[in-house]
């Protein structure tokens, strides 16, 4: 631990060059600078610095517009309160009867505030009692205050947060996904080459042909036969070279390109399924439906035909260029001039273009939104006759959709026609000046006709490469919504060098963990070790935090202060998949795959054996009702389990927690949502299940948790009790009110979905 | 206008204090609006520590002045939704991507995650939360100026 005064240093050459001065002049002798929290807000809310330092014998306050600085000297009853609220922090000082001051910040400085909250503390302890100040002997990150593992270096929470935006030139990313298939494109590329030059073998010919065979013959010569079937075989045999040229090189980049597309899906549906439920939980499932889909296909097509034929274009443009040149340089000049017009002008669009695309994109993705979000509610919205609303919600949706394209489609309507009219006044105009330049004998007729059948061909390609702009910009949208996944760093990351999962115990310690979802602060300051083995019951009124807890025990959100520990290692060093390898998890709406009973068992481990499965249905009481289905363990069940009923699914998810032999289980309210005598069957199986292992379970029952070694109550984000059920009774706290309400059947804060089975229950034991 | 059957009043710490029509005291209760964004000015409620209400008003313009003077104070303490007035600049169009906005309450930065994060509030209203979970108020797209729509259009 680094001595108080480098401490002290070390803060002060941290400090923001704006108040270093300020505060480094004002501190007495032996005084050294502790902490100190920038705040970003003042005392009405509005935007402006200030800064709160802390150091061994007081506290300092400035604020950007006040010259004056403000100062505490330590004395007894002097107190710090800190507390959040939507996304503002408030620090307050006071003395035994008043409030002496107050500071505001946005949450970003959280964790500083923590540590200027936590460091006063034991500074005021240690000033009034004399003694040296204590510290905790563990190491927090600098600046958001995480625990740290001993000997780790990096923050694993700083590590993560990136806010740098992904690259704009996002097509060229998808280089990534084409590397594998260098070589095929290579070839594809030279093919492309040969069989464009050899589509430019017949206007050439037309040259001999015009000069040496037509234009003689009109002037009184005879035909020449042998040439004239020379020129024609030589016409002949480059368009057949062309078209089978053009096949295989079709062939080949389409098949490179269907690759890069399926790739680029699966490199993405990977990723999606390694981000948290944090990410899940902002997004909807429609519109991650629409990227993955149709995105991946729309860069596929992209890739295969307009790439193609574009890059066929410009080494045609490129070629005639040079041909004609190389035949008549002025007449080439000319004929080329209205390029630059049009290059202009695709500019000129693009950029709207693409505004109006991203647009309908994402119109696109809220059609889909309704969609993903009618269909599985469709009973909600059949019960309350609401068919009509969702219509009229899709039909808006759709509305949006119709002018969204609508005005890309202005845009893009004027946009063709323009490039056909320029078209036709480059035809006119090399007309004009090669009729001019024959009429001079600067060039025969052979060569205007030649150089108009080389313009009428690529003029006709310009307007399709004008479609190139759209396309690209379709495809690039669509790269950017697809990276847009890629690029989302998940926030439960896989350390670098993960520590490696030795033999688990299952002691989990949970040290002062707090969490906030969004700005709404969920679970504060909650302290917790669950021995090994240990069944572990979480009580509290519903949104007092249980769930959230168990969410950050199986780690699909990471604290936002704080630490979990397994066998004493940080939950967040460890590599993702090893840790949740030992999590049974039970839900209370338990999620069956599209499969068979058996492959449902199985999820968690993919090999197991038939025997395995067997047993573990048996421990989980399933198998029996399992046999009662018409195909045994090889029924299928279908999207959400239908045609089981809620208690057999839960079994079977039971089964499924069973069979991976996890060291710790988390059951959330695994029974809530079936009857009284199934759940005496679930809690049959759950008794199989809890044997042996660390166990956290959730119930809105109180009766359910009886065999639970401890009873941790939870209110509003903190513990406010903890002990077996006898001594909680005892206490008549939080927990004997709980437990008192639901005795008389007195629904104080619960959630009624928990009501009726319990009130039968106890009807049941009444008589 | 109706009295209410409650008395509130400042104490030394800077909290409410509400006296109940029963006599009963409750110290440091907080305004918290119902319709925060839909009805500002109706249904208030004065929440104690313990997180139950303590008591309900059902309109603020129907409170006595001094009454309605310190609710308003407290919610001005607690209420925290800068309104965009202009967006000066954004890092880029692609998120996550950091603006730089004037609001009414000074000049600051936010960090917008994710195009979903931007929610619509009527015809032409937006509430953007930021990385933190701030939420600023754009009230009226149309009265931004042209520049700062611009801006914004590329993300609706």
């Amino acid at each position: 631990m680094i001595s108080a005064n480098n401490h002290g240093v070390d803060q002060l050459s941290a400090l923001p060059d704006a108040w270093r001065a300020e505060i480094e002049a004002g501190l007495g002798a032996d005084e050294s600078l502790q902490v100190w929290l920038e705040t970003d807000l003042d005392t009405g809310l509005r935007y402006s610095r200030g800064l709160v330092a802390l150091t061994n014998r007081r506290l300092l306050a400035l604020q950007a517009e006040e010259p004056k600085r403000r100062e505490w000297t330590f004395q007894p009853e002097l107190s710090l309160l800190h507390h959040d609220h939507a996304g503002v922090g408030t620090l307050e000082l006071r003395d035994a009867a008043s409030c002496l001051a107050t500071w505001r910040y946005t949450i970003g400085q959280n964790p500083a505030a923590q540590r200027l909250f936590d460091e006063f503390e034991r500074q005021l302890e240690s000033r009034l009692s004399g003694r040296p100040v204590e510290r905790p002997p563990e190491e927090r990150c600098p600046k958001c205050n995480t625990l740290l593992e001993p000997g780790q270096e990096e923050c694993p929470v700083c590590a993560r947060e990136i806010h740098a935006p992904p690259s704009t030139r996002t097509l060229l990313r998808l280089g990534r996904f084409a590397r594998p298939y260098r070589w095929p494109l290579f070839w594809g590329f030279i093919l492309t080459l040969i069989s464009t030059a050899a589509a430019m073998v017949p206007p050439y010919l037309t040259m001999p042909l015009m000069d040496d065979v037509l234009i003689p013959y009109q002037s009184g010569k005879p035909i020449d036969a042998g040439l004239v079937v020379l020129l024609l075989g030589g016409l002949l045999g480059a368009a057949v070279l062309a078209w089978g040229l053009g096949w295989v090189k079709t062939y080949i980049l389409s098949l490179v390109a269907e690759h890069i597309g399926s790739d680029l899906r699966t490199a993405t549906f990977e990723h999606l399924m390694r981000l948290s439920l944090e990410y899940y939980g902002g997004k909807r499932t429609g519109d991650l439906m629409a990227r993955i889909g149709s995105e991946s296909d729309r860069i596929c097509q992209f890739l295969s035909v307009h790439v193609l034929e574009f890059a066929t274009d410009m080494l045609m443009i490129a070629m005639t260029a040079v041909i004609l040149f190389s035949v008549d340089p002025w007449l080439a000049l000319v004929t080329l001039l209205p390029l630059p017009f049009i290059a202009w002008m695709i500019q000129l669009v693009r950029h709207r273009l693409r505004i109006g695309f991203e647009k309908a994109d994402r119109i696109w993705s809220e059609i889909s939104n309704v969609l993903a979000d009618t269909i599985p509610g469709i009973r909600v919205v059949k019960a309350f006759a609401q068919e009509n609303r969702e219509t009229q919600r899709f039909r808006a949706a759709n509305a949006i959709n119709l002018t969204v394209n609508d005005r890309v489609n202005r845009i893009w309507s004027l946009f063709s026609p323009t490039v056909t009219l320029l078209t036709e006044v480059g035809l006119l105009v090399v007309w004009a000046f090669g009729i001019w330049q024959v009429s001079r004998d600067q060039i025969t007729v052979g060569v205007l006709t030649a150089f108009l059948a080389y313009i009428t061909r690529f003029y006709t390609r310009l307007d399709s490469m004008s479609r190139i702009v759209s396309t690209t910009q379709r495809a690039a949208t669509g790269a950017k919504r697809l990276f847009d996944i890629l690029d989302h760093v998940s926030s439960v990351p896989d350390p670098a060098r993960p520590v490696r999962l030795g033999e688990v115990k299952g002691r989990i310690e949970i040290r002062d963990v707090g969490f906030r979802y969004g700005n709404r602060s969920v679970l504060r300051g909650v302290d917790l070790t669950v021995e090994p083995g240990e069944m572990i019951g979480l009580v509290g009124h519903s949104g007092s935090g249980k769930t959230t807890l168990v969410n950050l025990i199986c780690r699909f959100y990471d604290v936002t202060e704080g630490a979990i520990r397994l066998d004493g290692a940080d939950i967040r060093s460890l590599a993702v998949a090893d840790y949740r390898r030992n999590i049974g998890l039970v839900l209370q709406e338990p999620f069956l795959f599209f499969g068979t009973v058996a492959d449902n068992i199985a999820y968690g481990k993919p090999d197991a054996s038939r025997q395995q499965i067997i047993d573990a249905a048996r421990a989980a009481h399933a198998h029996e009702f399992i046999l009662r289905l018409p195909q045994g363990y090889d029924s299928l069940v279908g999207e959400r389990g239908q045609g089981l009923s809620g208690g057999e699914r839960q079994r079977i998810s039971i089964a499924r927690a069973l069979l991976i032999d996890p060291h710790m289980l988390i059951l959330d309210e695994a029974t809530s949502s079936v009857d009284t005598e199934t759940e005496t069957e679930i809690q049959k199986a759950l008794d199989n299940l809890v044997r042996g292992r660390t166990t956290i379970a959730i119930a809105h029952r109180l009766s359910t948790l009886r065999r639970a070694n401890r009873l941790v109550v939870l209110d509003r984000g903190r513990i406010v009790e903890t002990g077996n059920h006898d001594e909680l009774m005892a206490r008549e706290g939080a927990y004997y009110r709980l437990y008192e309400a639901q005795a008389r059947n007195i629904d104080v804060d619960l959630d009624e979905t928990a009501e009726p089975g319990w009130k039968m229950e106890h009807k049941a034991k009444d008589e | 206008m109706q009295a209410p059957d409650f008395q509130l009043k400042r104490d030394a710490f800077g909290r409410l204090v509400l006296t109940a029509a029963d006599g009963s005291v409750c110290e440091g209760v907080v305004p918290v609006r119902a319709f925060p964004i839909s009805a500002p000015g109706e249904g208030i409620a004065l929440v104690g520590p313990d997180g139950h209400e303590a008591a309900w008003i059902e309109r603020l313009d129907q409170l006595p002045q001094a009454l309605r003077q310190l609710v308003e104070e407290e919610l001005a303490r607690r209420e925290f939704v800068p309104e965009i007035r202009r967006i000066h600049e954004v890092s880029s169009f692609a998120t996550p991507s950091t603006w730089k906005i004037d609001t009414d309450r000074g000049e600051t930065t936010l960090i917008l995650w994710g195009e979903e994060d931007i929610r619509r509030l009527g015809k032409s209203g937006l509430l953007i939360e930021d990385s933190n979970g701030i939420h600023f108020l754009v009230r009226d797209i149309n009265r931004l100026d042209r520049a700062s729509r611009r801006l914004l259009d590329r993300f609706l």
